[in-house]
């Protein structure tokens, strides 16, 4: 058919599905795209892990007694000593941690709507396309499967993490302010409250497993020398704050910690 | 791209004889136009010999198809030989089926058991579109490659040969990248909709290399951004690089994210960084 010269409006027969809207100033810019976006998605999800391995570790004092945990407690509001307000610098890193929290679920969420838009039969609630005849997976894991379900997961069990024992609704007179020990075991005793504790690092870990290895590759740290540690890396981390995490209900539960 | 009445290697029967032939359930997706509503036709095909390849036999059910007086099914396909990216369909769930590293073309029958059912598919993404049947229209690429796929090269006098000194290394890794044939099955392969693979392998293979260097910030900056207005968002399941007939690695995403930040940041008009 080399005869036959393809008429010229066939050009645009595949047009963009997006087109760009008004470009803001750098470095704003760069959160427009959609690699820019899964950049902000990965740096901070790696500082919203740094905050997870920090609150696991400081919880160990747990089972060093009521008086080492209730010490670190108070230190974490004390931090920066007598050069800066009392809880001056808490209450930096609580702004900065909700700031991660927001970038993270909002380029998730956007990133996802992208991915709908481009999907044929693509599912609302995970934007991933679908096949009639189905389709057979040979790489993805559960992890990178769940990221849309476990991060929202983590999302609610934050919020019921900080009710319970930052702002204690619902342990009323049993929850005392500073008494962090006190808190921890009276809340943690309660079964249905240690299966929401236990179900929700469950999906922090999994979410972890895959979102750590995730951020290696989109932050572009790629080296033959050294890939074939990156998922190893991710193993052990999310694996020590899974245990680590799931300790604190078991071992309350198990009356170890009392 | 030509319609798939072509090239019937064993039209009819099985011929000899001597062949050992399978009989398949076959689930083929039909669609008269872009716009039109699509569903699986199901053919019982019968006497395929086991030598033949995917495409040919798809030849022998349009040969029968035509003889009943059926319109034969639409397939895109060229050279036949795993090398011009123009075949591809979802073959059983997955792009170019079950065999790794290997196109629709490529792929024999052998490869399948007598009485097994196969379902065919076309490649599915909003912006690959459905032309007719398991054919796709895979423009969208093009419009990639144009925004940044070439280099600036004098014209004249042929250059010696080994004039410009590549690293083997180097030379290894573009070329890697370069055997990308750009037939979508990443694509077809990603949850996503994403075609991070492929744009990878058109960059990876001009941003490593001397010959690439002078319009390699802009060239990143540039196809990234028109790859993003066709296609998703890419979520790191890897699903593109196990579907790749080439097996493109996925570590060439990583550079691809990696010289996108950094074109985003460089000032082009100092000559280091442009």
């Amino acid at each position: 058919m080399a005869q036959t010269v393809a008429p010229p409006e066939t050009a645009e027969r595949v047009p963009p599905l997006r087109r760009r809207r008004r470009e803001l100033p750098w470095p704003l810019n760069i959160y427009q795209t959609a690699v820019g976006k899964k950049y902000v998605m990965a740096v901070t999800g790696v500082g919203l892990l740094a905050f997870v391995i920090v609150h696991m570790i400081g919880n160990l004092h747990l089972y060093e007694g009521p008086t080492q945990i209730n010490e670190y407690a108070e230190a974490l509001r004390d931090l920066g000593g007598h050069l800066v307000p009392r809880t001056l610098i808490l209450w930096v890193m609580r702004i900065g941690l909700l700031a991660m929290f927001v970038l993270h679920i909002h380029s998730a969420w956007s990133l996802k709507e992208i991915s709908r838009r481009s999907s044929p039969r693509a599912n609302w609630v995970s934007g991933n396309k679908r096949y009639a005849g189905g389709q057979d997976y040979v790489a993805v894991n559960f992890a990178s499967r769940t990221m849309r379900w476990t991060g929202p997961i983590v999302g609610l069990y934050v919020l019921f993490h900080l009710a319970d024992l930052t702002w204690g609704w619902w342990l009323g007179d049993d929850y005392i302010r500073g008494d962090v020990y006190h808190n921890v075991v009276e809340s943690l005793s309660s079964i249905p409250v240690a299966i929401i504790y236990i179900v929700a690092n469950v999906a922090l870990s999994v979410h972890i497993y895959h979102g750590m290895w995730s951020a290696f590759q989109t932050l572009g740290v790629n080296n033959p020398r050294f890939n074939h540690l990156r998922r190893g890396l991710a193993t052990v981390i999310a694996g020590a704050i899974l245990v680590g995490n799931l300790s604190f209900p078991i071992m309350v539960q198990a009356g170890v910690v009392a | 791209m030509s319609a798939g009445n072509g090239s019937g290697s064993g039209a009819g029967s099985a011929g000899n004889g001597h062949q050992a032939t399978l009989r398949l359930r076959l689930r083929i997706w039909r669609q008269a136009g872009p716009d039109e509503p699509g569903a699986f036709l199901d053919v019982d095909a019968h006497d395929i010999p086991e030598d033949c390849s995917f495409l040919e036999m798809l030849d022998i059910v349009n040969e029968r198809l035509i003889e009943h007086d059926v319109e034969p099914i639409t397939f895109a396909h060229d050279c036949r030989e795993g090398i011009c990216g123009t075949c591809g369909v979802m073959i059983n769930g997955r792009p170019h089926g079950p065999e790794k590293a290997t196109a629709t073309c490529q792929l024999h029958m052998r490869k399948f058991r007598d009485g097994d059912q196969i379902v065919i598919e076309p490649f599915r993404a909003a912006s690959f579109p459905v032309v007719k049947d398991l054919m796709v229209d895979r423009r969208a690429f093009d419009r990639i490659i144009e925004s940044g796929g070439f280099i600036s090269a004098p014209t004249g006098t042929a250059p010696d040969a080994n004039e410009i000194p590549v690293p083997k290394d180097v030379a290894d890794f573009a070329m890697d990248a370069a055997a990308c044939i750009g037939c979508g099955a990443c694509v077809a392969a990603c949850p996503n909709s994403a075609a991070q693979l492929f744009t990878a392998a058109k960059l990876g293979h001009l941003n490593v290399l001397p010959q690439g260097q002078p319009e390699r910030w802009r060239r990143a900056e540039a196809m990234v951004e028109t790859m993003e207005s066709f296609f998703g968002s890419c979520t790191n399941h890897g699903e593109c690089t196990e579907a790749c007939p080439k097996e493109i690695s996925l570590d060439f995403i990583a550079v691809l994210n990696r010289d996108y930040l950094k074109a985003k940041v460089k000032n082009r008009r100092l000559a280091s960084q442009a």
